[in-house]
């Protein structure tokens, strides 16, 4: 689930908005204001032929729809400059909170814009259920068959139709380590599932709570389990049967994807391994996810896995970095050559074909336009293989940036956004829950498998 | 103009279109029904100042009610017809039947309990030297909202672990520690989650029969005290006798109206639990099979289940105001 770090929020946000005053929503709900004023000189010449055979589209208007607000809304309203200032298109950009609502009430309502950036592929599946979305032009096509791996073009292809680029990514495979404790207490970066079991046995007979967990998110509470056991059947089976798995052609209740659950309890539900600082295995179900990690810089654990957006959750000033407060680690393979990678992303949907929308969906599926972006924003990553990795700036970036485009590496996105509602942001969070305060693996499966729609 | 507005300036010029309208067809009606004249006149400019309310009211509640009720006898989807299922289902599935529990602990324990401590904090403090400021504290949860009081009391009931120099922050496990005891993970441990959710509807509901009933308790003629002073009666009889009876339609009410709050709660179990630990509750339920789940049917069908139990409730409610007030 939630390749954006403030989506949790948003959700548990928009459910209040939606329960409070649906009345007065369509004029209320509105974002935060388009088009930032900001004329930056950083946004450079690119090179317009792309473009210009679409036509003459000057002083045309191009909407774009987004879940992403304020602050990282503005490096994507810069990163549109230069194809403005080469088209003489204007693009107008408008970030609504409860996008994930309003963008199904919009193109239901028959007023939907041009463009929306989607950040799951069961949301495109149902957009495009709609009827109002539009297949994306052979242009756009053929840049994501250049710039991206196959795998990501077939989360947005419904009955051969391929409806969505991507456009963002984010790693989900991470775990978050302090490198100046790892260099105190002589502990390495594990390379093979064994070796992360080994060094928390280590960091457990040092008397310390190797791990901090932590799954509280309002009502998606448990989601952050979810990510666990995807990554768990990546690792302890295969992507072929998390491909399955994903697509219910085995049951949820598989031993496979039980064998993963055993696997992701191993270092959840095991007292000897959590929770440091905040309590008994049953704790990581109150802790919210925001605040377990705080604990490695307090020195209460050592280890936490969470996606790569988790670095905008420590204070300002800390130091994200290999040298610095702390940093993340790959959450290993089962072995030193199998690099499965977990992640999430977003996704450019179109509702209209007019040529300026063309022009500027050719715009963000280019490499170009990758590393446009890169340039500007920091937390950002893209798995656009035309991306110059040295224009990533953090470390963190660079790192998931690294995982992303390795080409050992295999990528697979997020389960739990994939399966249906019913599953995917119900069931399995609220099964999950209550497998972490006590409920035993087999009646977990079980009850999920039963929610799965027929 | 009928677009979704995006800056501010298109939103407030939005909200003079929405008054212009509102005062065109105000300025209509007021015409036409300024044509009429004499007694039967009167009548049909009743049934125009009428329209409106009525039109809104189709429109926002008897429709949406309708079409809820028809959507509960269909699947997730919303597609094909079940029949009963999402009923069966609703009294029948594990999950389900948990809601339908602490749905029943809610709706028994709250509206007495706040009513109880609110009959018997405005006996206490009635025409004492603190009255006012008295009230005033008991009254302030009322002001709150129900998710604020929900965040507030999350942090009362806060754990952290027994482990090292980590430090209580909430309220309740501080007091266990200074008693000797272990802290506990309140809202995890069924059913005690669901009272302590209770707990603070109560907070907020007490506030509310004290102000009421306080009222009516003021309002019970002096002549009947005095009578009763003369009779030599004590403090209990006085209660049992005189008081308790005169604001008895009073109590029925202020029970009835908390009643229903408490069958519609939501706010708190979100905001508190997300319905996890087996505390859900019908309204919580509801919202996240429609939402979450993308169950149409099921949550229609819960929805329709809150429906039939108020419904009593408010019809009772009503008849009992209308007595009290008559009396």
């Amino acid at each position: 689930m939630f390749g954006q770090p403030t989506s949790p929020r948003i959700r548990a946000a928009l459910a209040g908005t939606l329960s409070a005053g649906l009345v007065f929503g369509l004029a209320a709900c509105g974002g935060g204001d388009d088009d930032s004023a900001s004329t930056d000189a950083s946004a450079s010449a690119i090179d317009c032929a792309p473009y210009t055979k679409f036509g003459d589209i000057k002083g045309k208007t191009v909407t774009i729809y987004t879940g992403i607000v304020t602050p990282e809304d503005t490096p994507h309203i810069e990163s549109y400059k230069p194809f403005e200032t080469c088209t003489g298109a204007t693009i107008k950009y408008e970030g609504d909170k409860s996008f994930e609502t309003q963008v199904l009430v919009r193109a239901r309502a028959g007023n939907p814009p041009d463009l929306a950036i989607v950040p799951q592929p069961g949301l495109v599946k149902q957009l495009v259920s709609t009827g109002k979305a539009v297949a994306a032009p052979t242009e756009v096509s053929d840049n994501v068959d250049k710039n991206w791996d196959k795998a990501w073009k077939a989360y947005t292809t419904i009955d051969g139709k391929f409806y969505g680029a991507p456009l963002g990514a984010s790693v989900k495979s991470l775990v978050w380590y302090s490198p100046a404790e790892f260099k105190e207490k002589g502990y390495t970066v594990p390379t093979t599932l064994d070796e992360l079991k080994a060094l928390s046995d280590k960091i457990a007979a040092d008397g310390n709570k190797p791990w901090c967990a932590g799954i509280a998110s309002g009502d998606a509470t448990g989601w952050p389990v979810t990510d666990w056991v995807e990554d768990m059947v990546l690792r302890t089976s295969s992507p072929e049967t998390y491909d399955k798995w994903v697509s219910h052609e085995i049951p949820f209740n598989a031993p496979e994807v039980a064998a993963a659950f055993d696997a992701a309890g191993g270092y959840l539900k095991n007292d000897a391994y959590v929770n440091g600082g905040l309590g008994d295995v049953k704790s990581i179900a109150t802790t919210t996810f925001q605040d377990a990690g705080l604990k490695i810089l307090e020195g209460q654990c050592s280890l936490h896995r969470q996606a790569s957006f988790y670095a905008a959750n420590f204070e300002k000033g800390t130091k994200v970095a290999e040298d610095g407060d702390v940093f993340a680690f790959y959450l290993p393979g089962k072995d030193a050559n199998s690099k499965p990678v977990l992640g999430a992303g977003e996704f450019v949907v179109a509702f209209a074909d007019r040529p300026e929308v063309k022009a500027f969906q050719t715009y963000l599926s280019s490499d170009v336009w990758a590393n446009t972006k890169a340039k500007l924003s920091s937390g950002w990553v893209t798995a656009n293989k035309g991306l110059d990795q040295a224009n990533l700036t953090n470390p963190i970036d660079k790192l998931a940036g690294g995982i992303l485009l390795d080409p050992n590496a295999t990528f697979r996105f997020d389960g739990s956004d994939m399966m249906p509602a019913a599953v995917g942001s119900d069931a399995f969070w609220k099964q999950s829950t209550a497998w972490i305060t006590g409920q035993d693996t087999k009646t977990t499966v079980d009850n999920i498998e039963k929610a799965w729609p027929k | 103009m009928f677009n979704t507005a995006s800056t501010t300036p298109e939103k407030i010029l939005q909200m003079f279109a929405a008054l212009l309208l509102f005062a065109a067809v105000m300025g209509v009606i007021l015409f036409i029904a300024g044509r009429f004249g004499g007694k039967r006149g009167d009548k049909v400019v009743a049934y125009l100042y009428l329209l409106p309310a009525v039109l809104l009211l189709t429109v926002g509640l008897v429709y949406p009610g309708l079409r809820t009720i028809y959507q509960s006898f269909f699947d997730a989807a919303g597609s094909s017809f079940i029949g009963f299922d999402n009923y069966s289902t609703i009294f029948s599935d594990k999950d389900q039947l948990t809601v339908l529990r602490n749905t029943v602990f809610w709706v028994v324990v709250t509206p007495f309990v706040a009513t109880a401590i609110g009959l018997v904090y405005a006996i206490l403090v009635d025409k004492s030297r603190f009255e006012s400021v008295a009230k005033a504290l008991i009254f302030l949860p009322m002001s709150i909202s129900f998710v604020a009081a929900g965040v507030i009391w999350k942090f009362v009931y806060e754990y952290r672990p027994d482990q090292g120099n980590v430090k209580q922050i909430g309220l309740v496990n501080q007091l266990i520690v200074w008693l000797g005891g272990k802290p506990i993970q309140l809202l995890i441990e069924t059913p005690l989650n669901t009272f302590l959710l209770i707990i603070v509807m109560i907070w907020i509901q007490a506030g509310f029969a004290m102000t009421i009933l306080s009222a009516a308790i003021k309002a019970i003629p002096d002549d009947i005290i005095e009578a009763a002073r003369l009779d030599g009666v004590n403090a209990w009889s006085m209660f049992r006798k005189i008081t308790l009876p005169s604001v008895q339609p009073t109590v029925v009410v202020v029970l009835t109206t908390i009643g229903i709050g408490t069958l519609k709660v939501f706010d708190i179990v979100r905001t508190m639990t997300g319905g996890n630990f087996e505390t859900s509750v019908i309204a919580n339920e509801f919202y996240r099979q429609t939402f979450n789940a993308d169950n149409q049917g099921l949550g229609a069908a819960l929805a329709v289940l809150l429906f039939v139990l108020v419904i009593p409730i408010v019809i009772y409610n009503i008849r009992s105001l209308r007595r009290s007030e008559a009396s």
